[in-house]
């Protein structure tokens, strides 16, 4: 199953500032809405992201309810090194996931 | 519950059906009735969130199953070749069964017939994805719905459940969406109710659906009851909302509010 | 039989059964999200850039992006962008942790909301320094208290 979608740009020139994109697949059920029997329905979100760049982290974001279903991120990061980029997602009910990009840094 | 409130005092003052449709220069997509956002939230591949299901339909595709233990690759080749063009003329009709599939329907006689594989349920994950994908191939084409003498009664009672009042709130599908398009309803403008787009990602349901969820929607709204999924009367309605917008080019995947 | 009373007893219990709102966040509670979060610091206006759309098309996915003046320098940079509201059951959105790395303090995404309100971004920089804006946003087809249909 497709968990998540990144987009980075393969190849950058050193020092530039590149965007990175993440679409992650999640329904982020908030623990507000209620079932057509009125029964709570419990929450079920992302809680963090981060984003490390060969090992140092770039960026770290906390998340809550108010964010939407299928949770779009974007941020930026300076193309220090050409390398891998590992992004990993937690949340409720244990749910981990990991993806990564390479970018070559000319 | 604001919006069929809002309906029940509307549809006090529609006049009754006129059955007149809309003149073919007149009709946009309702990729137009949407904001900025919205519509850039569909264009861009990386922030639409229906691309995980594509990339799942895409997985599908190329996977062995039933007891046949073949994948849709191994008779259908490659997707972007074999299926362009396909959407754009479902529903189609299936000589065998002596009456129009949608795209859903045809998938899964594809599953049990050659596959020899249990059909996936309406409005599943998998479902969804592999409509989704293979209705991709068309992103860009023209609706093109060529009805013949088999496939006319079948347009005619579309056009008939798309015409007539119905539901508690006794409106029909062309009071607002023929006639009072682009008003607003609730402060949202009402569409023109073509399918150009589907299945797509809908912000209200946070998930890709298929047209027909959205037409047991639409039942539900004016007080109807939906038919089943599957049912031979939202495959009619289709195939005549189809028709309706032949010439449209194909979003799929589309985002809607 | 008495009308008055019958109707006073109709409207009883048609109070009665009216369903109590979904308890949302109040300004008392964002407050107290940011006070969470800044401690006792001043917070300036300034410097952040709320970009959120007016008008909206459903309040379950709404466009939020937010930026901060900043050369992001190893000494001078945003170090981190809350988001609060005062409308949704909850006052927080996303918190956001960036450093020199980042380049530019921009990030986007996607949020919820459930009412017309305000919208308030906070950014904190590396002087230890707060600053916000707010953004008013309508939103006509809310979420989080919508039903599954």
């Amino acid at each position: 199953m497709a968990r998540a979608v990144v987009t980075v740009p393969p190849r950058a020139k050193r020092g530039e500032i590149i965007e990175i994109r993440t679409l992650v697949g999640h329904r982020m059920e908030t623990g507000f809405r209620h079932d057509n029997l009125g029964r709570s329905i419990a929450r079920d979100i992302l809680t963090q992201f981060v984003c490390t760049y060969n090992g140092t982290e770039i960026c770290r974001a906390e998340l809550f309810p108010a964010i939407s279903a299928n949770p779009l991120f974007t941020f930026t990061t300076i193309a220090v090194e050409s390398g891998t980029l590992e992004f990993k997602w937690t949340g409720d009910n244990n749910f981990v996931l990991n993806e990564t990009a390479s970018i070559t840094v000319e | 519950m604001i919006a069929s409130v809002v309906l029940l005092l509307v549809a006090g003052f529609l006049p009754a059906s006129s059955g007149a449709e809309m003149a073919p220069e007149d009709r946009r997509s309702g990729y137009e009735f949407m904001s900025a956002q919205t519509r850039a939230m569909q264009d861009d591949e990386a922030a639409n969130p229906a691309t995980l299901w594509l990339l799942d339909g895409e997985a599908l595709w190329i996977r062995k199953d039933g007891r046949a233990d073949v994948s849709c690759a191994h008779c259908h080749g490659d997707a972007a070749t074999t299926m362009k063009g396909v959407a754009a003329r479902y529903p189609s009709f299936d000589p065998k069964l002596e009456r129009p599939l949608d795209l859903e329907q045809r998938i899964n006689a594809c599953r049990t017939d050659a596959q020899q594989a249990a059909p996936f349920a309406f409005e599943s994950r998998e479902l969804l994805a592999l409509t989704t994908y293979i209705a991709r191939q068309s992103r860009g084409l023209l609706i093109q719905i060529n009805v013949d003498a088999r496939l006319q009664p079948f347009l005619d009672r579309g056009r008939n459940a798309f015409e007539r009042r119905q539901g508690q709130l006794n409106i029909s599908c062309a009071q607002c969406h023929d006639q009072y398009w682009g008003r607003k309803l609730a402060g949202n403008p009402i569409p023109q109710a073509h399918p150009t787009g589907y299945p797509l990602y809908r912000l209200e349901w946070q998930s890709v659906g298929s047209l027909q969820r959205r037409l047991r929607n639409c039942l539900a709204g004016v007080r109807a009851a939906p038919y089943p999924f599957g049912a031979p009367e939202l495959v009619e309605l289709e195939l005549y909302l189809m028709w309706r917008a032949r010439g449209m080019k194909i979003e799929t995947p589309a985002v809607r509010p | 039989m008495s009308t008055r009373r019958e109707f006073l007893l109709a409207a009883g219990a048609l109070v009665l059964t009216v369903r109590p709102n979904t308890s949302h966040a109040t300004t008392a509670a964002m407050q107290e999200a940011i006070r969470k979060v800044v401690g006792d610091a001043q917070i300036n206006r300034g410097k952040v850039k709320l970009d959120l759309p007016p008008l909206i098309d459903n309040g379950n996915v709404v466009a939020l992006s937010v930026s901060v003046e900043s050369p992001m320098t190893p000494t001078d940079y945003v170090k981190a962008i809350h988001v609060f509201n005062e409308k949704n059951p909850q006052p927080n959105i996303v918190s956001v942790q960036l450093g020199p790395r980042a380049g530019r303090a921009s990030v986007s995404t996607r949020i919820r909301l459930a009412d017309s309100q305000t919208v308030t971004a906070i950014a904190q920089l590396a002087d230890g320094s707060f600053w916000q804006t707010s953004q008013d946003v309508i939103v006509t087809i809310a979420a989080c208290a919508e039903e599954i249909s």
